[in-house]
């Protein structure tokens, strides 16, 4: 049997319905009592806990394979229900099958043609991968319009559905009180113009014999039914009630037992796999114990699972329905223990149906049945089969360390020593491996577990380290702790792009945080307020491979979402290169060897020119033009918006700032990255972020109040140009009252006058930003930061110095809080600047009480709003995934999905990947440009000229750790084809 | 694409030819190789070499994951759109959704969108002169009673009284006997029209019925498109420095539009992508999803985002000839494989109809695979890697 031998590869997985019968052969054994333990604490056999369905305790044995709790699966048993019960899951497809199929014969009340029809519809949506239920709605919609089989010929009545498992069949039959509506209608009534009907007319209109219809009226004679409906023709009156008659599962099992297959096949059902009948259970799986683990309390008693709560409720109520029905109980009872049942079983399988109250533990919670287990966010698909949980983790608090390289983390070495790697020890490092052996777990490189190559795993403690270290030979395995170089992915949430998660090489360090390079923090949107991230270590080398070749963060310089480099230098590096190039200033020997001192750079080039005191000097500009490639051209418009001219490597003229070497499309990065590839890109980052920091720690950067505050006169200018604004604003709403304002078009006067004065003190704050402005020096720091692109903006300058300005909820002026005023400091109705949110301090000033409570106000919509669009945009990103995820380019240039669907027939109608074009330019081929360099054959060496060619790669490094100790002339493996 | 004729020998075309650039490229190599005198065989294959090179570097990778990487393009920048609804987009006076929720509408694909509008363009005279632009709003924008004249209720006589005002009826090329008509055929009434002034009242005097009467009268669309509320007329420069006359469309009804006389057909659009999709075919339809999404991205500033991301999208959503959208209810709801659809959402369902079906999940794609502890077929997954020998 295939129980016990789990497939290694799953090819396929068939879906289906099981049948009584399968249920019991796969069953372990058959359970009866409802209870589970006795009171020596053993299962009891037969019982819910029977050792038969798996071991739970570890020790135990199981009892049907005999293999320990762990390795063993569990095994299903089953229940015998007393009486048939139907599945939850299927009420709407039973509804369907009856309201469908013939009440007699069971077939499907479809004419020939018909069931060609649909099965056709059938096949084709099968072929189309739509969905088979719209077919099968409409087939059923077809096939109760028959009021008569086509097959027997018996009439078909309707079938209500109560919610939900109740069928009725509902008939119409006589009413009890016939002769009575017929006499009534005989009457007439002369308000409405019905004349008297006398018997003589009726029979006459009936044709039915006069002492027919005097039995009828005096009630001793029930008419047939053509007699019925002649006379209800004749009397225009209704003559029958409706009578429900319930359908028991039992009698819906056995109709649908006579259903034929090919007539369920026009449904779209599967009668191989998947017989109607199927749809009522007769038997009942147990789970195994394994699906519901009992858990022991501090206190010794057991707590059961949600599922065996239910399934006691089962088996219980199954009893206590056997016994009365054997006691010859009254019909009343058996269908209401038989509901009971129902009831029982459709909570097992789904506690959450409309209309059902759902079943409660003891505490009042309701319990998490089968269907809960499945859905959901934390649910078995979603929770432990799309997501699971991984060793070799680690997870702490970032903080930045500006000395590593990008590729680098630090990682504390309590994480280092804990995280393992597994070594395959061979003649080669078997040295190295009894070092890392010796040095136990707790040393730095040492190692936690040695595996034997019999197969058996030693755990290496501090007492036994020693001695182990000398019996490791080739062919053990050690798993040494992580060291310097090794590979590992770290990530950080939420994961919204690829760059999100990126390898690095571990730099082991002291203390508890994990250390990152700053110019890191772009592409995982980090920053260090407490912010925490995950460290994966990976376990076999096509992993490690993988993560060097493609997943190193300087693989990742370039997104593929805008084409420019995400990766580069941020904030005080930006500040940095700016007063490192704006005006250019002039360094002497030993202070531009400083600047460069964490950089390749150990000689300094010519001096860019001799001061007055005959001291040779370097400028900034010089000085950036170091890190720059040797043949570097590019010429384009700055940040600051002045021209940046490079010429052979040489920073000729330019500020260097945001758009030149920041994340998020800096010039510069971004077109090293595409000439001179990742590793070139991934040197200049570094070195570009290293001169800034040691610029600005040469300058010196700080930013206090003063640097925010504006001379007196200055600040009275700002207040005219406020007092101004109010007083056109008094203005318009003079305008407003008399009527004299014109509307735009398309606008009534409320909503013209009211963007009017948004106009006008929109203008104010952009004043009084021109007027503090003009105040600050150009070596202002935040003058600086907002120039460079470093940090902040204007804006932010403005409100600091010069006025906050107009508050808004909702793109409108604060209109809130009371009836017709904001608050209740201002008259009902007043239009006036102040009284909707106009906040004219500035924060430097200070802000008054009520403009504060405005200031708050414009500030929580903000809050609200991130909140909100976190949790859409979320949802967003996880559909889109979604629905794109197997899309892949294939060899010959097309997208296709996964079962080879062609969606595109080259990616993006042109081929070209997304990481190597910019949007603005599509980084065209220079053809002339190589044409000069081919004929002038302009290259150092064999090697350049190869590489210039294609038909040599370019060397990529695979690992800065190891390019210290890397042998240049070591042979290069290659590949057969 | 007809062969351009270079000047150049036999033994560079066949080299250039050899490589595996497209033809503009080439057609650059021969002209390159054209212009310098005395290019050898050997040096024009070396540049062609090094084209192909630089050229081969900017295709995407075969097996890429394009799909992701263009789904996470997309979702990323979502956390930077703003929720606020409405903003002004081109045309001030006309609200139009934008942000987040506009980008999760066209990724919905909704059968109409929350502010629906159309830019239409219009053709030789009517984009140039300002009446003959107004004749096309004219037919356009749904023209109610209130906007021809003013209603007023005769309570003693049960009568309703429209007085019209003449202008704005010759303006609009209307005439009070149309007004009338019009009337006649929706609310079913007598009309006594005079001049300018039209009554009209219910058969049997009841206040109620007056106040119905005047209720319907407001809701009848008298000229126009009834979906079209509001249209505005713009004058926009282009180009070439002529100016043209463009309209903006509160609502739309993109069909009607486009047989209406003076209409430019082949550059009016619509923001509702089904009316796109009925009216021009599932291409167009495409094209609009890649433009609206693109729009609504750049409204925001993020107008970086590569159009090859959108593109796949709206490719995706268009694939099957009609348009469908990402959600339970299109791409997701549709996959092949029961696993993939299950854990995406309404779980146990997928479960419970599979079986019914007696699906077979072959477990292709991603989802199925990760669930089942397979390898996914996507990316290095997708190779084999085989031991080559040693150097030879």
């Amino acid at each position: 049997m295939m129980r016990n031998s789990t497939p290694k590869d799953i090819g396929s997985i068939n879906f289906g319905l099981m049948e009584p019968e399968e249920y019991r052969e796969m069953s372990a054994t058959k359970i009866i009592t409802a209870d589970t333990y006795d009171d020596d604490g053993f299962p009891i056999d037969m019982g819910l806990m029977d050792p038969r369905l798996g071991v739970i305790d570890p020790g135990l044995e199981c009892k049907t394979c005999g293999k320990h709790s762990g390795s063993c699966n569990g095994h299903f048993g089953h229940i015998e229900l007393a009486a048939p019960v139907i599945h939850v899951g299927f009420t709407k497809l039973i509804r369907r099958l009856l309201r469908g199929t013939c009440r007699e014969c069971s077939r499907l009340l479809l004419t020939e043609d018909e069931r060609e029809e649909f099965h056709g519809d059938i096949d084709r949506s099968r072929k189309l991968g739509r969905d088979l239920n719209d077919v099968t709605k409409a087939a059923i919609r077809q096939a109760r319009k028959k009021d008569r089989c086509p097959f027997c010929g018996e009439v078909q009545y309707d079938i209500e559905h109560e919610k939900p498992t109740t069928y009725y069949e509902v008939q119409q039959v006589l009413t009890s009180e016939y002769s009575q509506r017929i006499a009534g209608a005989m009457q007439g009534d002369e308000e409405e113009g019905i004349e008297r009907t006398t018997p003589d007319e009726l029979a006459a209109k009936t044709d039915i014999e006069l002492t027919r219809i005097n039995e009828i009226l005096s009630g001793s004679f029930r008419p047939r039914e053509s007699q019925r409906k002649a006379i209800e023709k004749a009397l225009s009156i209704d003559l029958t009630d409706e009578d429900t008659n319930k359908l028991m599962p039992s009698d819906i099992r056995d109709w649908f037992e006579n259903i034929p297959d090919e007539d369920i096949e026009v449904l779209g059902i599967d009668a191989d796999r998947s017989r109607p009948e199927w749809m009522i259970l007769t038997v009942l799986p147990v789970p195994p114990v394994t699906a519901r683990p009992s858990i022991t309390l501090d206190n010794g008693q057991r707590s059961e699972d949600d599922l065996t709560h239910k399934l006691v409720d089962i088996i219980r109520i199954n009893q206590r329905f056997m016994e009365n029905r054997e006691a010859g109980a009254p019909q009343l009872i058996i269908e209401d223990l038989w509901e009971l049942l129902q009831y029982h079983v459709t909570t097992f399988m789904d506690n959450e149906i409309s209309g059902t109250p759902p079943a409660r533990h003891r505490s009042g919670r309701p319990l998490k049945t089968l269907s809960q287990r499945l859905k959901g966010k934390e649910g078995r698909f979603r929770g432990s089969l799309s997501g699971k949980r991984v060793n070799f983790s680690a997870r702490t608090v970032i903080s930045p360390d500006p000395t590593l390289s990008l590729n680098e983390v630090g990682v504390p070495d309590r994480v280092a020593t804990e995280m393992t790697q597994t070594m395959n020890v061979t003649e080669r490092n078997v040295t190295e491996a009894r070092r890392f052996v010796s040095n136990g777990p707790e040393g730095h490189p040492g190692a936690n577990y040695v595996r034997r190559p019999d197969g058996r795993r030693l755990k290496v403690t501090e007492k036994n380290c020693e001695e182990l270290a000398k019996k490791v030979d080739p062919g053990w395995e050690v798993n040494r702790h992580l060291i310097d170089g090794d590979i590992v992915i770290f990530n950080r949430q939420p994961s919204l792009h690829r760059m999100s998660i990126m390898a690095h090489e571990v730099v082991v360090m002291p203390y508890k945080t994990f250390r990152l390079n700053t110019v890191v923090c772009p592409p995982y949107n980090a920053d260090f307020d407490g912010d925490e991230m995950n460290m994966h270590a990976l376990q076999n080398e096509e992993a490690r491979a993988e993560a060097r070749v493609l997943m190193r963060v300087q693989e990742q310089i370039l997104s593929p979402r805008f084409g420019g480099n995400i990766i580069g230098a941020i904030q005080d590096h930006i500040s940095g290169t700016y007063l490192l190039t704006h005006e250019n200033p002039r360094f002497n020997e030993t202070q531009a060897l400083d600047l460069l001192r964490a950089t390749r750079i150990d000689e300094l080039p010519d001096p860019s020119g001799i001061d007055d005191e005959g001291e040779p000097f370097w400028t900034g500009q010089d000085v950036f033009s170091e890190l720059l490639p040797d043949d570097l051209n590019l010429e384009f418009v700055g940040t600051i918006g002045d021209t940046v001219v490079i010429e052979d490597g040489q920073l000729v003229e330019g500020t260097i700032a945001e758009d030149e070497v920041g994340a998020f499309d800096g010039e510069i990065v971004d077109t090293i990255t595409k000439v001179y590839g990742n590793t070139r890109a991934r040197i200049f980052i570094n070195e570009v972020s290293t001169l800034a920091m040691r610029t600005i720690m040469h300058f010196g950067f700080s930013i206090g109040i003063d640097d925010e505050t504006v001379p007196d006169e200055a600040e009275s200018r700002i207040q005219e140009t406020i007092d101004d604004a109010y007083d056109q604003v008094q203005e318009l709403i003079e305008a407003y009252e008399r009527e004299e304002l014109e509307s735009l078009p398309g606008r009534t006067i409320d909503e013209t006058v009211e963007m009017k004065i948004m106009q006008t003190l929109g203008r104010v704050r952009e004043n009084a930003g021109d007027i503090a402005e003009e105040h600050f020096d150009d070596d202002n720091p935040a003058v600086v930061m907002a120039e460079s692109g470093a940090r902040g903006g204007l804006l932010n300058l403005t409100q600091m110095a010069g006025c906050v300005g107009q508050q808004a909820v909702r793109g409108e002026r604060i209109n809130r809080g009371y009836e017709d005023r904001t608050l209740s400091h201002y008259r009902p109705n007043d239009l006036s600047a102040e009284a909707h949110g106009f906040v004219e301090n500035s924060y430097t000033s200070g802000l008054s009480p009520r403009e504060f409570f405005f200031h708050a106000m414009g500030g929580r919509e903000g809050l609200v709003d991130t909140a909100v669009r976190t949790s859409k945009s979320g949802y967003l990103q996880r559909r889109l995934i979604n629905a794109l995820s197997e899309l892949e380019a294939q060899y010959d240039g097309t997208v296709r999905d996964t079962s080879d669907t062609i969606v595109q027939f080259e990616f993006g109608e042109d081929g070209t990947s997304p990481v190597m074009v910019s949007s603005g330019d599509e980084n065209d081929i220079d053809v002339d440009h190589i044409a000069d360099r081919v004929l002038d054959s302009e290259f150092d060496t064999e090697d350049e000229r190869e590489q210039f060619l294609g038909t040599k790669r370019r060397e990529t490094n695979l690992s800065e750790h190891a390019d210290s100790r890397r042998v240049s002339d070591a042979p290069e493996v290659t590949s057969d084809d | 694409m007809t062969e351009a004729e270079f000047d150049v020998s036999d033994d560079v075309t066949a080299v250039v030819e050899d490589t595996q650039l497209p033809r503009r490229l080439k057609d650059r190599v021969y002209r390159t190789v054209e212009e310098r005198d005395g290019v050898t065989v050997e040096q024009a294959d070396e540049i062609a070499k090094a084209v192909e090179t630089r050229y081969l570097d900017t295709r995407i990778d075969p097996l890429d994951p394009v799909g992701t990487v263009s789904a996470q393009s997309i979702g990323e920048p979502g956390t930077q759109l703003t929720m606020n609804t409405f903003h002004y987009a081109g045309v001030a006076e006309i609200d139009v959704t934008q942000g987040l929720p506009r980008l999760i509408e066209l990724v919905d694909a909704r059968k109409t969108p929350d502010t629906p509008t159309m830019s239409i363009f219009l053709e030789d005279e009517y984009a140039t002169e300002r009446e003959k632009a107004h004749e096309v709003v004219w037919k356009i924008e749904a023209t109610k009673i209130l906007a021809l004249g003013d209603v007023s209720t005769n309570v003693a006589d049960m009568r309703v009284v429209i007085s019209l005002n003449e202008d704005t009826l010759a303006e609009r090329m209307i005439t009070p006997e149309e007004v009338a008509e019009i009337i006649e055929d929706h609310l079913g009434v007598q009309t006594v029209q005079q001049g300018a002034t039209i009554e009209f009242g219910p058969e049997e005097p009841s206040y109620r019925d007056l106040l119905q009467l005047v209720e319907e009268l407001r809701d009848i669309t008298f000229k126009g498109i009834e979906e079209v509320s509001r249209v505005v007329i713009r004058r926009e420069e282009l180009d070439d420095g002529s100016e043209e006359f463009v309209l903006y469309t509160e609502g739309s009804a993109f069909g009607d539009v486009l047989s209406i006389e003076g209409v430019d057909a082949s550059r009016t659009t619509c923001n509702n992508i089904h009316e796109i999709y009925r009216n021009l075919g599932v291409e167009a339809a495409r094209e609009t999803i890649i433009e609206e999404t693109n729009n609504t991205l750049a409204e925001q500033g993020l107008d970086d985002v590569n159009v090859r991301h959108l593109m796949l999208v709206a490719d995706i959503m268009t694939n099957r000839g009609e348009i469908e959208s990402i959600g339970r209810h299109g791409i997701s709801g549709s996959k092949q494989s029961v696993l993939a659809r299950a854990a995406f959402e309404v779980t146990v369902n997928h479960l419970l109809n599979a079986a019914i079906h007696g699906e077979i999940d072959e477990l292709d794609g991603v989802t199925e695979n990760v669930i089942v502890g397979k390898p996914i077929k996507l990316g290095t997954g997708d190779v084999d890697l085989r031991m080559g020998s040693t150097s030879r």
